[in-house]
């Protein structure tokens, strides 16, 4: 099996690894915006949302640790990639210019990919392990989004999520070789796409609670 | 009209690899717009030496834009601010009276500094060699038509084997990879009937040369494919991409 620890170990390797896992993380954030556009519906219809995913049971656990294990995939080797790329360039220019080719997504990667790190970490202290006892989800996430610190922090991350995948999205499919004159255009479009998708989807929903509905 | 500029250049002098490097101020005066850039350095080197001071060590040979020797960063950019262009073929007309000029290395962990502007490429021959060879045989030229090659994929092999090993996509690129490099290679023999035999093979020899040579990770950035003097274009990168885990997941080599 030692051909399979040069496979992935090597630079393309890890490049695939972490397409791969952005590329599921993608997937799940289009599933956590169908379930958090239940928030449009009011208390009743999110809690009844979150009721009924919690009664899959142990398929949300299963879900839970695979998201667990790619997190943990995607940061360690994010962070060895971001390392051996920092190292490669032992003297750094005094000027650096850009022939055009990066974007503010592609040059930001390993930053917004920290900030969205540091930000899973208290999303998760503030909503998941929160506590039920006396509140239901709802009311938890609607406390917070009338927080105006909570509010603002909230959406700023998510234009930064937004920043990620924009480029993360079609650079998954080159990671993959899936770049063709025919269809590379269309790939490009829909990062584009799915980055507006994802910072409007997640960022108008808190704001829609703080202004529209009380809490 | 003749016309003449002015220019400040900020130039990176290093005596020797491993020795510390400074900027230096020098001006260019009255300089032809007519003139390339190498020629232009020339004229810097000449005042240099009548004055009795070391002159500017820069990598040149052919000074048409094949060769792949000269190169130096320009105000961040590989090459000077033209697309398409190496700096022994880049025109002072671009530059206006009264520039600065910041001119620097390449720089790369993989590329030391010999001298000035000068910088060891070998990093790009080890990754030729980890590639390998290719079975045709020696001898007079083989009949035209004995191998079909269709003219789409001799097209694409012949943008790729446009590169001409300058090291500008690894000084472009704000990871310092090789990947441009690589595909190019990769692509040029892999299109073809004469390159597929070994074509696992290379992949794989040579992406374990990259990664053993210092090289950074392609993040695809794309810098590479601004700059590259000859445009090679990433989709060289994903082929590349292919290749490898073909080699890996249906092929015996490892
Ligand atoms: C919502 C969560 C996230 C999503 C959807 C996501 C998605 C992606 C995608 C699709 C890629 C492109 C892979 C490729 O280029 O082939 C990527 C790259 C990257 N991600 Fe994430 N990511 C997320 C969270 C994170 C976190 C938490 C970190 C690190 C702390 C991170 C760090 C990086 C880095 C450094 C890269 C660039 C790797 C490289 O090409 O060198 N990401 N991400
Ligand atoms: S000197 Fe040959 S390419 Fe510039």
């Amino acid at each position: 099996m030692s051909w399979l620890f040069s496979f992935i170990w090597s630079s393309l390797g890890r490049k695939l690894l972490m397409a791969l896992t952005g590329f599921c993380f993608c997937m799940f954030l289009v599933m956590h915006l169908f379930g958090n556009l239940m928030l449009y519906g009011g208390r009743d219809a999110f809690n009844g949302y979150a009721e009924k995913l919690h009664q899959l049971g142990v398929l949300v656990t299963v879900f839970e640790l695979g998201l667990l294990t790619f997190g943990i995939i995607h940061v360690l080797t994010g962070s060895i990639l971001f390392y051996q790329n920092f190292a490669a360039r032992p003297v750094r220019y005094a000027v650096r210019a850009s022939g055009g080719g990066q974007t503010l997504g592609s040059a930001t990667m390993p930053y917004t990919g920290f900030l969205v790190l540091v930000f899973v970490v208290f999303h998760l202290i503030d909503f998941h392990f929160a506590d039920r006892t006396n509140a239901t989800i709802y009311d938890i996430v609607s406390t917070a989004f009338h927080d105006p610190f909570h509010l603002a922090t909230y959406i700023f991350v998510m234009i930064v999520v937004a920043v990620h995948v924009s480029h993360g999205f079609w650079s998954a499919f080159q990671t993959f070789g899936l770049n063709h004159v025919k269809y590379m255009p269309l790939i490009k479009g829909l990062s584009l796409a799915f980055a507006f998708v994802v910072g409007l989807g997640f960022g108008f929903i808190p704001i829609y609670i703080a202004l529209f509905r009380g809490q | 009209m003749k016309k003449s500029i002015d220019l400040t250049l900020k130039i990176w002098r290093q005596e020797r690899t491993g020795e510390k490097g400074r900027f230096e101020i020098y001006r260019a005066n009255t300089i032809s717009q007519d003139m390339s850039f190498l020629e232009m350095l020339d004229v810097v080197n000449e005042e240099l030496t009548k004055e009795g001071r070391e002159p500017i060590a820069f990598d040149n040979d052919c000074r048409e834009g094949i060769c792949g020797m000269c190169g130096a960063v320009v105000n961040g950019r590989p090459h000077g601010p033209e697309k398409g262009t190496t700096l022994c073929q880049l025109h002072m007309r671009h530059f206006s009276d009264g520039d600065t000029l910041v001119i620097e290395p390449w720089r790369s962990r993989a590329f030391p500094v010999i001298k000035d502007l000068v910088t060891d490429r070998i990093a790009l021959d080890h990754l030729i060699q980890a590639g390998g060879y290719i079975s045709v045989n020696v001898g007079s030229a083989p009949e035209a038509n004995s191998i079909p090659v269709s003219q789409h994929h001799s097209d694409k092999s012949m943008d790729a084997a446009a590169c001409i090993g300058c090291g500008a996509c690894i000084a472009a690129c704000p990871n310092g990879s090789a990947m441009l490099f690589i595909g190019a290679k990769i692509s040029h023999l892999a299109l073809l009937p004469q390159g597929k035999p070994e074509a696992a093979r290379r992949a794989i020899r040579m992406v374990k040369a990259m990664d053993q040579l210092g090289f950074g990770n392609c993040s695809n950035i794309t810098e590479c494919q601004a700059e590259c003097p000859k445009e090679i274009k990433i989709v060289n990168i994903a082929r590349l991409n292919r290749e490898y885990v073909k080699a890996y997941l249906v092929s015996e080599e490892k």
